[in-house]
């Protein structure tokens, strides 16, 4: 009964093919750190994941953010949780995809054919980052504040573009409401976006190339 | 490993059992996070003192009004509510507690003494001295705050509900 249902389906979608392409190819004799780029995956999707359901709840607007929050951390059922993994798996992420670099750099997969890669992996790197800087503005409390104060100020020392820069950042000359909103924007649309369309690039890249493989020792 | 059961089915079912563990363990925080609102008390009802009943003479509409906080989250609205009483004789239990928002689209209405009727500013909605409908759009009489009592003190009390 269920085969015919799952024939009927899958003569239709056919999607075993793609199954076996993308999730049953062969890999080269690997360990555990060749599973880093897939923790990272993992956690940008909790991340995605987690990050829509605090919008539920939480406004981007300097009157509401911080009470938006208390409500979420002590009014609403499992509020705690949703936040506290979002909030912890911020941290993670960075940490696993730096050492998912750190682990391509070592074994020197970044070579030929993997420069692009290797290239895009960069993008990435400093997305996640991105997606750190915005998202640790959003409780608009004193530590957020001023981080974010310090932060812009640092983009703007940049020579000649400085001053620019620092408006575009901050939406004007100081921390404002619109500071806020731009944040906001960037943190939930612009860069997990780009991210998404990263990420598909990477991981089309890593099916078409395969996993680099570890030298034997006659090579 | 023999038999039929071989390394790749084993990773297979493992993957497919902790990603169910962690996907009960997130679905189910994660309904409830989102239906939250839905199942807590809405606002408090209680009594609420409107006037003193030596202030109310026999047969002539007092206006009053009262203030309810509401707190949305991280959000406190007040909103005011506000009617007429009426008493019909000497007799504190004869009477009528008018809601003065009118009740075709939610306007306040003002009893007009030389009109001898509650006119409603939107759409000339027309109630008489009890509430019935004379004239205009609104679907039923003015609504009546129905539980009152008066306390030791001799202050008029309403029932309010939320809604
Ligand atoms: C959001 C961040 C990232 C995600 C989701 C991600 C995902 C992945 C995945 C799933 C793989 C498969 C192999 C493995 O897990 O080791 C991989 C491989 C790879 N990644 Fe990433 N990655 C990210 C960031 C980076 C960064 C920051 C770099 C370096 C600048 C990078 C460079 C590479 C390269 C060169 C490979 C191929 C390795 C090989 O073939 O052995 N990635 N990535
Ligand atoms: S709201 Fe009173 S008549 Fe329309």
């Amino acid at each position: 009964m269920w085969k015919k249902v799952y024939d009927w389906i899958e003569e239709r979608l056919g999607l075993k093919a793609l199954y076996d392409n993308l999730l049953d190819r062969p890999e080269p004799k690997g360990n555990w750190w060749n599973t880093l780029g897939s923790a990272s995956l993992f956690l940008f999707v909790i991340q995605g994941l987690t990050g829509i359901f605090l919008t539920v709840y939480y406004t981007p607007s300097p009157d509401h953010a911080y009470d938006s929050i208390q409500y979420i951390m002590n009014g609403v059922a499992f509020g705690w949780l949703i936040r506290g993994i979002h909030h912890w798996g911020a941290s993670l992420m960075i940490i696993i995809v730096f050492v998912h670099m750190l682990r391509v750099f070592v074994t020197a997969s970044f070579k030929y054919p993997r420069e692009l890669t290797w290239l895009i992996g960069i993008g990435l790197l400093l997305l996640t980052l991105g997606m750190g800087f915005t998202g640790y503005l959003l409780p608009w409390h004193q530590m957020a504040y001023w981080a974010t104060t310090v932060g812009t100020q640092i983009a703007g020392s940049v020579p000649f573009l400085g001053d620019f820069i620092l408006k575009a950042l901050r939406g004007g000359p100081d921390l404002s409401a619109l500071t806020l909103q731009r944040f906001f924007a960037a943190h939930i649309w612009l860069l997990p976006a780009a991210l998404a369309g990263l990420i598909g690039v990477h991981l089309y890249l890593i099916i078409k190339h395969g996993e680099s493989h570890y030298p034997s020792r006659d090579e | 490993m023999s038999g039929s059961f071989s390394r790749r089915d084993f990773i297979k079912a493992a993957t497919a059992l902790i990603g169910g563990v962690i996907g009960v363990a997130l679905g189910v925080p994660a309904i409830g996070y989102l239906v939250d609102p839905a199942l807590r008390a809405s606002a408090k009802e209680g009594w609420v003192p409107i006037l003193k009943l030596e202030d109310v003479p026999v047969g002539k509409l007092i206006p009053f009004s009262f203030t309810r906080v509401q707190v949305n989250g991280w959000e406190r609205t007040s909103t005011t509510f506000g009617g007429y009483v009426l008493r019909k004789s000497e007799d504190p239990k004869d009477m009528l507690i008018l809601n003065s928002r009118c009740t075709h689209l939610g306007c306040t209405v003002n009893w007009k003494e030389d009109a001898q009727a509650f006119i409603c500013p939107c759409h000339d909605a027309k109630f008489s001295k009890e509430g019935a409908v004379l004239d205009g759009p609104p679907p039923r009489p003015l609504d009546r705050f129905e539980e009152f009592r008066v306390n030791e003190a001799g202050v008029i009390e309403l029932f309010f509900k939320a809604g």
